[in-house]
């Protein structure tokens, strides 16, 4: 038995043996490639075959941009500095980078206006991009508009100022009288705005913006890839606001509002943006006053912003449709009236909800931006289809300077995405 | 950058529309610029340098509007407009002027309503091909396929021209000069036709202008002038009188060089009244008595713009052919200063 | 019971009208409506004025005379002498017909990525994702103007097909890539080829009916018939056998070279070819995240129920998966091809005959006719539009999960 017994124990290990190396085939970057590049024959055929196309890609473009010239004044010198090899033209970039980023007519010496302007929109979007910034710093966004419009436009300052103070006396009007009943308050803010606005007119003299201390800027000599900033932020910004209207509108009960904006939403919805800027560049002067003069920016920030508000005004309704019934029960229970339902319950949960959607327009809006450039406007686009490409200097060349338009919109566009699908995982709270 | 646009601009909108003035001179004059419609760039009639400056031979016509009634001839705003937005532009008053080698036709005059106030080039459509090509006349475009750009009379007079002829081709439309020189020099079209001038223009930018041809054949009159609205005759004679100042100081001999001399010295009665130091021609047109003076200082004569912008030391290249004076043998014509 | 008395009626006050909620939306959509009336007058006193200053008016006469250019993309019959309505009619085919091509492309480029980027394979799926955010975030001008710009700066140009020695040959002696179009061969319909379109249509006819009766067969009885040989031989044999029997009465027209251009055989032009592409790739990388949402929206649980239900890989994409996931991918799948024919008004940019070049472009240009040309456009794509949306609304009713 113990016989038996010393033979068993013979086989019981009394200490672990030491770890071996898995094999070779199972583990590190050859059972990463297995798995993940080869697992069955067509997956790697299919490795084999995007290798490839990857192989061609660089193939075709890797030369080329690390061969790349970039202090030449004009295409012929640049070929021959590349004297036959394959090889892009970057200094087209270096040369009229100013043109490609300003257009051609911003006066030169005042860049640092738009840059400025640029950097602040950083300070001023951070708030509200970001939620765990101090809450302070919303007031600078407020600020920011008439900070920027200052800053690009020039001229007297007391455009801006006025501007702020209609602003400010509306919200104070506001903010009083909104307790007693929410029309007066509405309404009576925009009487005093826009009574602010007409008193402050009489301020500001014809001759206020040539001697003003910023150089004045008309905005026809606004261009390049400021054009299209300025079109995205603006439309963007103006445009939600009067997609929350144009949202509730369509969800109200009253018919007559309901049905405006069920036909203004379906009818911008169902036509091309190229056909509204053709309206703001050939019809749209003919709907305002005789005599007066509506500059072909604001024309186009008119439409472009009508545009993307219906847009807008779809994902907040389908924001607004995803909420519980419950939701909209519970606040009529505590008593509460339409617009206290709305500001306090409804809104803060589906535009929450709608937030991802927004951004995709806003996007979506931003990349729209270059059509301008077919109504004869100088945006990035614009300048190289236009005066870039008509130079003597730089007669035929493509592949960079479209390329670099490629890259400035993919960057902006892939940033806000990104941005986009991070707010999607902060806000996945569960809100049902 | 958001509302404050709007509102800023609608205030100066509202003081605008309160200005409301009786006529584009008076406008004009208030304004302190001059809005000129321009073209987004053909390089000798309009097109921005590299630093954004606009220079050409349009521009020039411009340059001496301004010169004459606001005496600054860099007071004027330059808007390029495509063959699509210029005549809505005129219309609607963006622009007082457009100077955009636009054709004189019955149907612009009379059923779009603008004023045609005189021409400054007398120009006709050709063809441009590559010497490689080996083609001599327009008649031999059986079959060919043709760049044109749209929005001008050239699509009209080329359908024409080979409906007439009986000949077949592929139109192959596109928007901006700069493509259609993209696609002629790509060989997606074997030939690439607009107005003659614009042409020549256009292949002087070329790396090889040597390469490429302009068939001999013109197919359609072509004559190029700046215009106004109908309807305010005060400006159109504005514009139409400074046009013929200059090309009446060709005529008489007054250069930009030697205005100021001529103005006191000559004794030449029309080279007085030209210049204001006889007669009250400025006055009649509402401008002060130097006006044309000024055009002519600051852009020199029609033959000084000419030969500064296209003529044949410039790298376009153009012979003065019908564009010479009466005198010798052209059709650029002034009616009398008197 | 007891006596119940009507609460006093209240006499209307005028003070009811803002602060009685029955009144209140009455008093809101009266000063909606005056004031949408007080701004259409107001628009439209301006629009007359405007034009009754400049002397010009409003009418649609000029539909009628004669265009006067020429377009060279037609699928209907027309000359320089047509009207500008007839012109405008070439424009809505050709923005139809690159619509419909651009949807059918971006649907096949936008499954293959989808799909793909759903894959095990690791390389393939990040290769896939780099093609969906490089397509989604650039702008689809941009896009069309670089592949078109491919097309005529890449592509050899005919006179390169010229000489002894030519710098680029046809594929296949039949297909020529220049960069004016694509040329292939045309058929050519010879006596007795209506005998082979109507044999092929029959064979269609066939296919449909054979899986019809094999499934009907299989609900009925459980005997399972092959489905795919039987289906490729009834497409095929008939069709090619009367062909045979016919004499070969399709022949086919090679394109040559001729003159400045190929002569013959069909011509796909540079512009619809670059519009055509650019819209598909775009749109499939927005048409692949459609898709592999709604393949990532049928939870696992459907996959791993089908299995054990012993259904084999395929069947279970085809009965389980696809069903489900399409509810998902099809209403956002119509409204990117809402997207494809409105962003074909770009066409614009390459110079494709589109409604937008021909009616809102040169018409506009030669009669000066702004604001009807422009009317007239939006009234197209609206019309279009509506019909999309509302064939969308039909089929979401149609598939609405139907709740018991």
């Amino acid at each position: 038995m113990s016989d038996t017994q010393q033979h068993s124990i013979s086989f019981v290990r009394t200490e672990t043996l030491p770890e071996r190396e898995p094999p070779y085939a199972a583990s590190g970057p050859v059972k990463w490639m297995r798995e993940n590049l080869f697992a069955t024959i067509p997956n790697g055929i299919l490795t084999i075959v995007s290798l490839y196309v990857i192989y061609l890609i660089l193939a075709a473009t890797l030369p080329w941009i690390l061969n790349g010239v970039w202090n030449t004044a004009s295409l012929s010198e640049c070929r021959d500095v590349l004297d036959g090899t394959v090889g892009a033209c970057f200094s087209v970039l270096t040369e009229r980078w100013n043109q490609l980023i300003f257009g051609f007519q911003y006066p030169e010496e005042l860049y640092w206006r738009p840059g400025l302007a640029f950097l602040l929109l950083f300070v001023a979007a951070a708030p509200v991009l970001f939620f765990d910034l101090p809450r302070k710093l919303l007031i600078f966004t407020a600020l920011y508009p008439f900070i920027a419009f200052y800053l690009i436009w020039g001229g007297t300052i007391l455009t801006p100022i006025v501007a702020l103070v209609g602003f400010v006396a509306a919200g104070f009007f506001w903010k009083n009288f909104v307790a007693r009943s929410f029309a007066l308050g509405f309404f009576g803010s925009i009487v005093v705005a826009f009574i602010v606005w007409w008193l402050g007119g009489f301020l500001i003299s014809d001759t206020a913006n040539e001697n003003a201390a910023m150089q004045a800027v008309p905005s026809r000599d606004l261009g390049g890839f400021m054009l299209n900033m300025m079109l995205g932020v603006t439309c963007v910004s103006l445009s939600v606001p009067l997609g929350i209207a144009l949202a509730l509108g369509r969800q109200s009960s009253m018919p007559l509002i309901k049905w405006i904006c069920v036909i203004f939403i379906e009818f911008i919805r169902g036509v091309p943006l190229i056909t509204l800027l053709f309206v703001a560049s050939v019809m749209l002067s003919y709907f305002f006053p005789p005599e007066s003069q509506v500059d072909l920016f604001l024309r186009v920030v008119i439409m472009i912003t009508m545009f993307s508000s219906a847009y807008i005004a779809e994902v907040i309704r389908g924001g607004l449709a995803a909420l519980p019934k419950g939701q909209y029960e519970a606040a009529d229970s505590l008593g509460l009236d339409y617009p206290q339902a709305m500001r306090l319950i409804i809104l803060p949960q589906a535009l929450k909800i709608s937030i991802p959607g927004i951004v995709n327009i806003a996007v979506g809006l931003f990349k729209d931006t270059t059509l301008v450039s077919v109504i004869s406007m100088f945006d990035i686009l614009g300048m190289i289809r236009g005066p870039i490409l008509a130079s003597t200097e730089w007669n035929g060349v493509y592949w960079e300077l479209l390329g670099f338009a490629a890259l400035l919109f993919f960057i902006v566009c892939y940033g806000i995405s990104q941005y986009s699908q991070w707010l999607e995982r902060r806000l996945a709270t569960d809100h049902r | 950058m958001t509302k404050s646009v709007l509102l800023g601009a609608l205030t100066v909108a509202g003081l605008a529309a309160g200005a409301a003035a009786a006529g584009t001179l008076d406008d004009v004059k208030t304004r302190g610029t001059l809005n000129c419609g321009v073209t987004t760039g053909l390089v000798g009639f309009a097109a921005p340098d590299a630093n954004g400056e606009w220079n050409g031979f349009d521009v020039s016509v411009c340059r001496a509007v301004a010169a004459a009634v606001l005496g600054d001839p860099n007071a004027v705003e330059f808007v390029p407009t495509t063959g699509k937005t210029r005549f809505t532009a005129l219309a609607s008053g963006e622009i007082d002027m457009l100077a955009r080698n636009t054709t004189w036709t019955f149907s612009r005059d009379v059923d779009l309503k603008f004023t045609f106030v005189g021409v400054n080039y007398y120009d006709g459509q050709g063809f441009m091909v590559p010497k490689a090509l080996g083609v001599s006349s327009a008649k031999d475009l059986d079959g060919a396929t043709v760049c044109i750009q749209t929005g001008t009379t050239t699509e009209l007079n080329l359908a024409d021209f080979f409906r007439a002829n009986n000949i077949s081709y592929e139109p192959v439309p596109i928007e901006t000069n700069a493509e259609g020189q993209q696609q002629y020099l790509a060989g997606a079209c074997d030939t690439y036709t607009t107005d003659a001038s614009g042409l020549a223009a256009t292949r002087a930018t070329f790396e090889n202008p040597g390469d490429h041809v302009l068939l001999p054949e013109i197919i359609s009159k072509e004559p190029l002038g700046p215009l106004v609205r109908h309807g305010d005759d005060e400006w159109a004679d504005v514009v139409r009188w400074t046009l013929n100042a200059l090309i009446t100081a060709e005529e008489l001999g007054v250069t930009s060089a030697n205005v100021s001399e001529m103005a006191t010295s000559s004794g030449n009665p029309e080279v007085k009244r030209l210049l204001g130091t006889e007669g009250t021609l400025g006055e009649m047109l509402g401008l002060d008595a130097d006006w044309a003076q000024r055009a002519i200082a600051t852009q020199g004569n029609y033959g000084e713009i000419f030969a500064k912008n296209i003529g044949e030391e410039t790298p376009i290249a153009l012979a003065r052919g019908l564009n010479a004076q009466w005198t010798n043998g052209g059709l650029i014509y002034s009616p009398p200063f008197r | 019971m007891t006596t119940m008395t009507d609460p006093p009626r209240e006499s209307f006050r005028l003070s009811m009208l803002i602060n009685d909620t029955r009144y209140r939306s009455m008093t809101f959509q009266a000063i909606a409506l005056f004031s949408l009336i007080v701004a259409i007058a107001y628009l439209a006193n301006n629009l007359l004025t405007n034009l009754a200053a400049q002397g010009l008016n409003i009418a649609y006469d000029f539909l009628g005379d004669p265009a006067g250019y020429d377009i060279n993309q037609r699928l209907i019959e027309y000359d320089s002498q047509s009207s500008n309505a007839r012109a405008a009619v070439v424009g809505i085919l050709n923005t139809l017909l690159v619509a419909f091509l651009a949807c059918f492309m971006a649907t096949v480029f936008g499954v293959i990525a989808g799909v793909l980027r759903l894959s095990k394979n690791w390389l393939v799926s990040k290769l896939m994702a780099f093609y969906v955010e490089i397509f989604r975030n650039i702008p689809v001008l941009i896009w069309i103007i670089i592949i078109f710009t491919i097309m005529t700066a890449v592509m050899p140009a005919p006179r390169a097909f010229r000489g002894d020695e030519p710098e680029a040959t046809m594929l296949f002696g039949a297909f020529a890539f220049t960069n004016r179009g694509v040329y292939i061969p045309a058929p050519v319909w010879g006596p007795g080829s209506m005998v082979v379109v109507l044999t092929f249509l029959a064979s269609i006819a066939g296919v449909i009916g054979y899986r019809r009766y094999a499934t009907n067969l299989l609900y009925a009885t459980g005997k399972l018939l092959p489905m795919g040989w039987p289906s490729l031989a009834i497409f095929f044999v008939p069709t090619i056998l009367v062909y045979l029997i016919m004499g070969r009465p399709i022949g086919l027209e090679y394109p040559e070279l001729g003159g400045f251009n190929f002569r013959g055989g069909i011509q796909i032009g540079a512009p619809l070819i670059a519009l055509w592409f650019a819209l598909s790739i775009y749109t499939g990388a927005f048409i692949a995240e459609n898709v592999r949402a709604g393949i990532q929206s049928v939870s696992k649980g459907q996959t791993e129920a089908a299995s054990a239900l012993g259904l084999r890989p395929n069947r279970v994409m085809n009965l389980v998966v696809l069903p489900q996931a399409l509810r998902v991918i099809i209403p956002p799948l119509i409204s990117q091809y809402l997207n494809i024919t409105k962003n074909s008004s770009l066409a614009i940019a390459v110079g494709y005959a589109d409604i937008t070049a021909t009616l809102g472009g040169i018409t506009l240009n030669q009669t000066g006719r702004a604001i009807e040309c422009v009317l007239l456009l939006m009234l197209f794509y609206l019309t279009i539009s509506l019909s999309i949306s509302g064939i969308m609304n039909v089929y979401n009713k149609s598939v609405a999960l139907k709740e018991r």
